[in-house]
């Protein structure tokens, strides 16, 4: 991943964005500059009461700001029609806020009836969504919000802010609510589905794992909504621009990194000592004698790895070896992240992980070393970036 | 369909045995009452005055429908200024003149019914209008303070869900604050029913009509008979008025709720 992908133009920006509650001396935003990157998923994150719902509810103009402008496709929308303005932006909020006395097709089918669509493509657009969300149609189409579970009626809330098409999604804290093993299902569901309909995305969350897992892009928030750093998950990770953001992102936060590179975006170790169920041992000693490595890999007729056999197993006599030495447990498919690789790895006897294929087939070995180093790489990397950044801000991207 | 649905709903079938079996209650009184009274009215030893006093034709008929009209009349003014002042007070921009109009309208109804009967008579003269003003002043407040009370109830998530997808404020009003706030006004213009039959009774005073008028000939002319089938007669129309209410309610509600 040596090269990250280029921002993409700006979808909205905000402008100099201010907001002073009335009443309150201190602004809740102070002058915020944000580009949206069109077709991603920005995260807004940051400690409880910095500003991110107020800076969401700006976007839409459920609050109007006090000062600086909002761009929307490059048109100013500060002054247009606001109901207009929010029919083009899908709305999601923790609370879901479906409406109790309306079933779940009235529901979803809210914004395409205001935008007086007609019933037959109403009703399409109610079961496509319904069927795109993981709600069989013929079953909760009729049924009222109150005959739901909290990650249904997110689900719901969600297809309802897709209801007609719109091109900005605003969601805030959506899965906040939610129990974890159901928050983690619907965070992976509604990845999925951005992979389809790849919507410019707001998203607001105060929990970093959260912003990290579904954030293309993430904007690290501190008081008054002040942004102190907006960059890549992998990046923020592996270079925090400061202390306020590597208290935020927490201590781990660099192995968190790991998650962003998979096992095939690595250089595996292919000059591991091999030998196959049923050779000669004494060869295999001489292989492993001939390596820097400590353990040698047993592998099957099929090329599938078996087990583990160090020195002292092979320099015993009469040595079998498909059961000498303990079973590799640790395997890892080339689509793992290397944060599953490590877990794997540590739980290894031989402290490697082995990479194999579909059919379980003998690819290569990953260690703690070559882990380390990827770290390092990613971490020199951002540093190289940040301080090009310092050099010249224009060329940043 | 066959799939269990979640929030444990009772089966349709037994719901409607249920509320139905309720509902049956009232009109089996009111049939029981109405039969009661004429078989009281056919065994008693009556005077000329008693068979004058309640004839038919000539007396109860017209107060029935006076005292019925004016029930509804005075329960739609009612409805017609407290459902839209409450949902000019729960406004933003007219909030803050709640707590004054919820002051007056509270200090309004200490004032004794027939204290309020003699202002407006004071005022406006006799006849059935005046009546129908002075009940309708007594049950504003109920349905005002129902109609705040319901339509504060309704949640803020709610609300800013759909003004978030583009609902207008009018159409978060109409569409969905008002629905959901159906219920407890409702509960509110049946409180009003029930103090407007009852206040109806004493309407004849100034010249209203309605049932009190046979009521107080019994009294005057110490008829038990003509007294006793005013009064049930007025409990009769009040069990009725408060029962057809209910099944408005009851159709009103908006389902999922
Ligand atoms: N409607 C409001 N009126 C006045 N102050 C508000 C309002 N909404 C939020 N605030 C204040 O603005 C600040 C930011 O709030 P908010 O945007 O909700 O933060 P977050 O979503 O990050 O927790 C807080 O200090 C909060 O008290
Ligand atoms: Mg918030």
């Amino acid at each position: 991943m040596s090269v990250l992908p280029a921002v993409p133009a700006p979808k909205i920006r905000l402008e100099g964005v201010g907001k002073i509650y009335p009443g309150s001396d201190t602004p809740a935003v102070e002058a915020l500059d944000l580009d949206v990157p069109e077709g991603e998923i920005l995260v807004l994150v940051g400690p409880s009461g910095c500003g991110k719902s107020t800076t969401l509810r700006l976007v839409n103009r459920m609050i109007e700001p006090t000062s600086g402008r909002i761009l929307f496709d490059g048109e100013d929308v500060t002054s247009v029609n606001p109901d207009a303005l929010r029919r083009r932006m899908g709305y999601v909020i923790q609370q879901i806020g479906l409406f109790p006395h309306q079933t779940i097709a009235q529901n979803v089918a809210t914004v395409p009836r205001l935008l007086g669509w007609d019933k037959k493509r109403i009703t399409e657009r109610v079961d496509h969504l319904l069927d795109l969300t993981g709600l069989d149609p013929s079953i909760y189409r009729d049924r009222y919000p109150k005959e739901l579970s909290g990650g249904q009626a997110q689900r719901v809330g969600v297809a309802r802010a897709l209801g007609a098409d719109p091109e900005v999604l605003l969601m805030d804290e959506p899965f906040g609510a939610i129990d974890p093993i159901t928050r983690d299902r619907l965070q992976n569901e509604f990845l999925r589905l951005q992979g389809e309909i790849e919507k410019t995305i707001v998203f607001v969350t105060h929990d970093i794992d959260e912003a990290i897992k579904m954030g293309d892009r993430i904007a690290i928030l501190g008081e008054r909504s002040v942004i102190r750093q907006f960059d890549t998950p992998e990046r923020i990770l592996a270079y925090p621009v400061d202390d306020f953001v590597s208290d935020f992102i927490g201590s781990g936060s660099t192995l968190k990194g790991l998650n962003f590179e998979r096992v095939r975006d690595i250089e595996w170790n292919n000059d591991f000592p091999l030998a196959e169920v049923g050779s000669d041992p004494a060869e295999a000693r001489r292989r492993l004698e001939a390596s820097p490595e400590t353990w040698l890999l047993v592998l099957d007729a099929e090329q599938r790895p078996l087990r583990w056999v160090n020195d002292r197993h092979l320099a015993t006599a009469g040595v079998d070896l498909a059961t000498a030495g303990p079973e590799v447990i640790a395997k890892v498919l080339p689509n793992a992240t290397l944060h599953d690789c490590l877990e794997e790895l540590l739980l290894s006897n031989a402290g490697q992980a082995v990479v194999v294929d579909e059919r379980g087939r003998y690819q290569g070995i990953i260690d703690v070393d070559r882990l380390a180093d990827v770290l390092k790489r990613m971490r020199s990397e951002a540093k190289k970036h940040y301080d090009a950044l310092a050099e010249d801000p224009e060329a940043a991207s | 369909m066959t799939a269990a649905r979640p929030g444990g709903t009772r089966p349709p079938g037994l719901r409607l045995i249920r509320t139905n079996a309720e509902l049956l209650v009232t009109p089996l009184i009111v049939v029981a009452g109405v039969v009661l009274l004429r078989a009281n009215y056919n065994s008693a030893d009556r005077s000329f005055a008693d068979e004058r006093a309640l004839a038919w034709e000539r007396n109860l008929r017209p107060q029935l429908e006076q005292h019925i009209s004016l029930t509804l009349w005075s329960t739609i003014l009612t409805v017609a200024i407290a459902v839209p002042l409450g949902i000019l007070l729960t406004r933003a921009s007219y909030r803050r003149l709640a707590g004054p109009v919820l002051a007056v309208a509270t200090s309004g109804q200490a004032i004794p019914a027939f204290g309020l009967l003699v202002l407006a008579f004071a005022w406006l003269g006799s006849g059935p209008w005046t009546a129908i003003w002075a009940l309708t002043f007594f049950t504003v407040l109920p349905v005002l303070r129902n109609t705040m009370v319901g339509l504060d109830q309704v949640s803020q998530p709610i609300i800013e869900a759909g003004r978030g997808m583009g609902l207008t404020r009018t159409q978060v009003l109409r569409q969905i604050e008002l629905p959901l706030a159906v219920p407890i006004i409702l509960a509110g213009v049946r409180t009003a029913l029930v103090i407007n039959v009852g206040m109806a009774a004493l309407a004849y005073l100034i010249g209203g009509g309605g049932l009190g008028a046979t009521i107080s000939a019994g009294i005057q002319l110490s008829r038990d008979l003509v007294v006793i089938t005013g009064a049930v007669m007025t409990a009769l129309v009040a069990l009725s008025i408060d029962w057809i209410a209910a099944l408005i309610e009851k159709a009103l509600r908006p389902r999922g709720l």
